[in-house]
């Protein structure tokens, strides 16, 4: 269970004395296991707000509590500990170019223990079998299409038996038939080991597909959650509204 | 050919030994520059406003240090640093004495080129290494400079001229090499054949030492 208590971040501007809000006041329960999408046009502050549950961004104000523990503070050995259990995925897969396919997927093992073991390798390669991308182990980022890339970065991301994926924006720059592998990858993942996943995306698409919970974000702030087909069926929020296109968009 | 042969039976060992000695100073403090500038550049990536661990304090006095490095010709750097090279190595002169000079003018050249290898680094593989619970030294270690591997050799090629460079001004202070040859045969004794043979050495040189880094940095690179 990840809450997401009174969380709000301001970034000072360089030069300037204003104060640009991010987050306002974010309150969020993701249970385990859930499929929990964040969705917001862009600009909403929906990267940032799941930036701050790993901790690349802290929050200005609010905590971040996972299974009980307040995480807002950790530093160091702490903090890297508690990032392997919260992996995280990125729009432009964020992977090693000049690394193999493998010794990607190993990263994280080596970021945790500074080697990689015979059997941590033989799980890679698990993970790479798992993802459909066995064959391309030996193979660099630079050869592989998007779709698969970020298929490596999923595995890599599962490398530490992560208890959460955060995706953020992860099929944004796919076409529709990665989108789909992806999102057909990380839901039958999340049914299979029930790992919590954090959506982040501009599209509804994404969030009908595989959410079970979604919360839209606008101007920083919740405007309205619940489960994804009450939202999707009855929308009270404006942002709502236009980001499943109820609106007369030539208006 | 007679003449050819008569001007390698009398140079040749000559030019040999200089190209020899210039070789050595290009490497030896090149190599010691690159133990110095890639921690310099490391650290003024780490610290700058937009690296892993800010640290303006840091960043600025470390920059000015740099650009202070930088900022002096390398024939009155090496002048203004005799002291202290003979109190360093014993002399200021020969191979010996030109490396400690040619160390301090390249290391704050070498920092700023790892600097911005490093800048090129894809900020998402870093931030997903980060994500991946990697400590700052393991990130700088397993990411950041084998990704910037292939620009940091192509550095090297520039550094190497550059030095190169150095190194006949060095020539002209008593260091040897090529320099010294160049200034003593061609310019003092009008010996333009000498004058000629080094310079085709030295556009060699370059030539190979370009050539050699363009072939490694495609070697490394997998993008």
């Amino acid at each position: 269970m990840i809450s997401i208590e009174h969380v709000s971040k301001t970034y000072l501007h360089a030069g300037r004395s204003s104060q640009v809000a991010a987050l306002a006041d974010i309150n969020l329960e993701i249970g385990d296991g859930e499929r929990f999408g964040i969705i917001g046009m862009s600009g909403a502050g929906k990267s940032t707000l799941v930036r701050t549950i790993n901790l690349l961004e802290r929050p200005t104000e609010g905590r971040i509590v996972v299974d009980g523990q307040d995480v807002t503070g950790l530093t160091g050995q702490a903090l890297r500990a508690y990032r392997r259990r919260v992996a995280m995925i990125f729009q432009n897969f964020g992977l090693l170019a000049q690394k193999t396919v493998l010794d990607n997927v190993c990263f994280p093992f080596r970021a945790a223990t500074g080697r990689v073991t015979p059997e941590n390798r033989e799980r890679a390669l698990e993970l790479l079998d798992r993802v459909g991308l066995a064959e391309k182990a030996s193979s660099y980022p630079s050869q592989l299409s998007g779709g698969q890339q970020q298929r490596v970065a999923i595995a890599r991301a599962l490398a530490c038996d992560p208890e959460v994926i955060l995706c953020d924006e992860a099929t944004s720059a796919l076409d529709p038939k990665s989108t789909n592998t992806i999102l057909k990858l990380l839901r039958d993942i999340s049914r299979e080991t029930g790992v919590t996943l954090v959506v982040i995306t501009h599209s509804m698409d994404v969030v009908e597909k595989i959410c079970t919970q979604v919360a839209v974000l606008d101007e920083g702030r919740v405007v309205e959650q619940g489960p994804v087909e009450r939202v999707f069926a009855a929308p009270v929020a404006e942002a709502t509204r236009v980001l499943l296109g109820k609106v007369d968009w030539d208006a | 050919m007679p003449d050819i042969a008569a001007f390698i039976d009398q140079f040749g060992g000559l030019l040999a030994q200089g190209t020899v000695d210039t070789l050595v100073m290009v490497f030896v403090s090149t190599a010691i520059a690159y133990v110095i500038g890639i921690a310099l550049g490391v650290v003024l990536n780490l610290t700058a406003p937009d690296g892993l661990r800010p640290a303006p304090v840091v960043y600025t006095v470390l920059g000015w240090a740099v650009n202070i490095g930088r900022s002096l010709p390398f024939i009155i750097l090496m002048i203004a640093l005799m002291p202290a090279t003979t109190a360093l190595v014993g002399t200021s002169t020969g191979i010996v004495g030109v490396i400690p000079p040619l160390v301090v003018a390249t290391a704050p050249f070498v920092a700023r080129m790892v600097e911005q290898s490093l800048a090129e680094v894809s900020r998402d593989a870093v931030e997903a290494a980060e994500a991946c619970g990697a400590s700052v030294p393991r990130i700088v270690v397993s990411a950041l400079l084998p990704e910037a591997l292939p620009s940091i050799v192509r550095g090297v090629a520039v550094t190497l001229i550059a030095v190169l460079g150095y190194t006949a001004i060095a020539g002209a202070l008593g260091a040897g090499g090529l320099g010294d040859i160049a200034v003593r045969y061609g310019y003092y004794r009008y010996e333009d054949q000498v004058m000629i043979a080094t310079i085709i050495l030295l556009v060699i040189l370059v030539q190979l030492i370009q050539s050699i880094c363009n072939l490694i940095a495609r070697k490394v690179d997998h993008r």
